[in-house]
């Protein structure tokens, strides 16, 4: 993964943006900023984490980027080339797919698991003849460690950890190299979580696979990701290399969200100095003026809810949006 | 003498497929003031020991036998009478979801007064100024102001404080927290777990924390039962559990979680599926999963097995070893 630091980046993302239209009485709406101007490249091969509590727009980030949702402004750049016309889109939908995260509910229960995995072939007639559509399908069942003889069941005879296997099997089926994974795990126990974290990680290599690997879980995303972007109400606030976010969180934020991760050691647990924050995230209806983590920042400044502070790049590879960076670190 | 005494517990489910076996013979004891931290799997059955405590069973669930004695009492089948009095009252329970276990229909502050009003001797006035001391004790703001709203005018967290607050009404010996934090945020589960500690120290009372999440029993807990479908592997003080698993179950999870060691390697996972309870092994019911599992494990159930002072725990592998004594 490190050794293709300097080929050209796969998926690009410029200024990206997702608003919303919520009606707030008659004939009136608001924007709801669901993303707001997010920036971020992600290399061949490699895995971009994406984290934040919930509302903080990561699941409407990674549909906006696929263009299940019409990006309000921005574009997303995909081996150099805007993806712009309806043309472009149906292209780029048969090079990037997505994981949803509930295998239970993202799954028709009426079709077999053959007819689930086949249907995005259907769509983009990837086959010849009904001969090479069902290797096609055995082939995808056969990455994902399920056996032939599941192909003629129907998802509720499946466990969650099997349902999770098919749904990754469909977004294989087009032959894609980039994937949007929407907490794929979460769903799972932690014995089953594991074995399809490895799964992951054994189709990455295998089929050069590059993942947006959006979670909750910062355990489960520090191990799968190179790299970690945190977001905060819609905002992209720090981008860095996944071990070094951990051990050296540079935004307020970050610095919070890191420390309340509950460690699997109880000594460490007992020790661990928790960052307090106040309050709670503010509705994205009614975001603050200027930074938007400063309702609940402990350094925040006069000049924090006055102007938005910039993302960029403070060290090499690493962004972080925030304007006390030098006071607080 | 224990709090809580739970002695072979034995609940079923009597379903049209036939019996499932959801708690299978669960012993355990609680001291006051020691927090409990049960682990497993979904339907390891770590619920279904909470509600048996509660007897809050769902429909066709039902206590096979056992016995639950709190504080010298018999709760098996001792009576709705004595039950209503146990719960809310000395044992309380909170569940995974504050959104839908709040009545939405009723302000905050009428939910926290109906259960002091229920058990204790005091009047409308006094019990809205135990319900606002209530909400202080939980940090909730403004607290006559939050009285008067309605659950939607609360967030995740918020609602979850109120939960607390609520079961704590009444100075319960017993808290029973079913995943109280899942659904939470990780910024807010810290929050929460946090004010969990802080009233325990000033309180006193036992909890009984279900959950799944090792994070959450390393912050929190003394001592850890975990659980495989429906009976108990390994009970232990949180150090023994952590640092010097004796159950192959055990020893998986903590091998499936990724650590900081982790990164850029394979995880190991314990392989297969969890197993269905309506066709239970005669063995161990890890076996079929289990990486090491020798021919007894297929064969012969391992009873419950003494390691430490600390340290109880259910496997072959022990004997084999030479670790553990029968008790």
């Amino acid at each position: 993964m490190s050794d293709q630091k300097n080929t050209q980046p796969l998926i690009e993302v410029k200024n990206l943006k997702q608003y919303f239209n919520i009606s707030t009485g008659f004939f009136q709406s608001k924007p709801l900023k669901a993303v707001d101007d997010i920036s971020f490249s992600i290399r061949e091969g490699e895995t971009l984490g994406l984290v934040g509590e919930s509302g903080c727009g990561k699941t409407t980030a990674g549909r906006t980027i696929l263009h299940l949702y019409k990006p309000t402004a921005g574009e997303v750049i995909y081996r150099g080339k805007p993806i712009k016309t309806a043309q472009d889109i149906k292209e780029f939908r048969t090079k990037a797919t997505m994981v949803f995260q509930d295998p239970y509910s993202s799954l028709d229960p009426r079709m077999t698991v053959a007819d689930i995995i086949g249907e995005p072939l259907d769509v983009h007639h990837m086959y010849k003849n009904a001969e090479e559509r069902r290797e096609k399908i055995l082939e995808l069942m056969d990455h994902v460690g399920l056996n032939s003889e599941h192909a003629a069941r129907y998802a509720h005879e499946f466990s969650g950890g099997q349902r999770q296997r098919v749904g990754i099997a469909r977004s294989l089926a087009v032959n894609p190299d980039f994937i949007v994974c929407d907490e794929p795990v979460s769903a799972l126990d932690v014995s089953i979580q594991a074995q399809v974290i490895n799964m992951f990680d054994e189709l990455q290599e295998k089929l050069n696979l590059t993942y947006l690997f959006i979670a909750h879980d910062l355990l489960v995303v520090r191990h799968i990701s190179d790299r970690i972007a945190v977001m905060y109400l819609g905002r992209m606030v720090e981008l860095a290399d996944a071990d070094e976010i951990y051990s050296r969180p540079l935004h307020p934020y970050t610095k919070a969200l890191m420390s309340a991760v509950p460690v699997p050691d109880p000594k460490v647990a007992r020790a661990n100095k928790r960052v307090q924050l106040s309050g709670e995230i503010p509705s994205p209806l009614n975001a603050p003026s200027g930074c938007p983590f400063h309702t609940r920042c402990p350094y925040a400044a006069e000049e924090c809810k006055q102007s938005m502070p910039e993302f960029k790049e403070v060290e090499s590879g690493r962004f972080v949006a925030c304007h006390r960076l030098a006071e607080i670190n | 003498m224990a709090l809580l005494e739970v002695k072979d517990l034995h609940t079923s489910f009597f379903t049209d497929a036939g019996e499932v076996r959801a708690v299978n013979g669960v012993s355990f004891t609680l001291d006051r003031g020691k927090v409990l931290g049960i682990v497993g799997e979904s339907g390891s059955g770590k619920s279904v020991t909470a509600y048996s405590i509660m007897q809050i069973l769902a429909g066709t669930g039902k206590i096979v036998s056992g016995s639950i004695v709190l504080d010298g009492q018999e709760l098996v089948g001792a009576g709705e009478k004595v039950m209503k009095e146990v719960r809310g009252n000395r044992v309380s329970i909170i569940f995974q979801d504050p959104m839908t276990s709040l009545n939405p229909t009723y302000t905050i502050g009428h939910q926290l007064m109906e259960a002091i009003l229920l058990h204790t001797n005091r009047n409308k006035q006094q019990a809205w100024d135990r319900a606002v001391e209530m909400l202080k004790l939980v940090n909730v703001n403004e607290p006559e102001k939050r009285m008067k709203q309605y659950p939607f005018e609360f967030s995740g967290g918020m609602r979850q404080r109120v939960m607390i607050a609520m079961a704590l009404a009444c100075e319960p010996d017993i808290l029973i927290a079913d995943e109280p934090t899942t659904a939470l945020d990780v910024t807010i589960q810290a929050g929460i777990l946090e004010l969990m500690k802080d009233i325990q120290k000033e309180l006193g009372m036992a909890i009984i924390m279900i959950t799944h999440d090792l994070g959450v029993v390393a912050q929190l807990c003394d001592e850890v039962i975990v659980m495989y479908a429906g009976g108990i592997c390994e009970k232990g003080s949180a150090d023994e559990i952590f640092y010097n698993p004796c159950h192959e179950y055990t020893k998986g999870l903590m091998r499936s979680i990724p650590t900081a060691d982790s990164s850029g390697e394979r995880l190991e996972p314990i392989s297969g599926t969890p197993i269905d309870l309506l066709n239970m092994p005669k063995g161990c019911p890890f076996a079929p999963r289990c990486d090491a599992a020798m021919k007894i494990c297929i064969r012969e159930k391992c009873d419950i097995m003494r390691i430490n002072e600390e340290h109880e725990a259910a496997c072959w592998m022990n004997v084999k070893n030479g670790i553990g004594e029968a008790k």
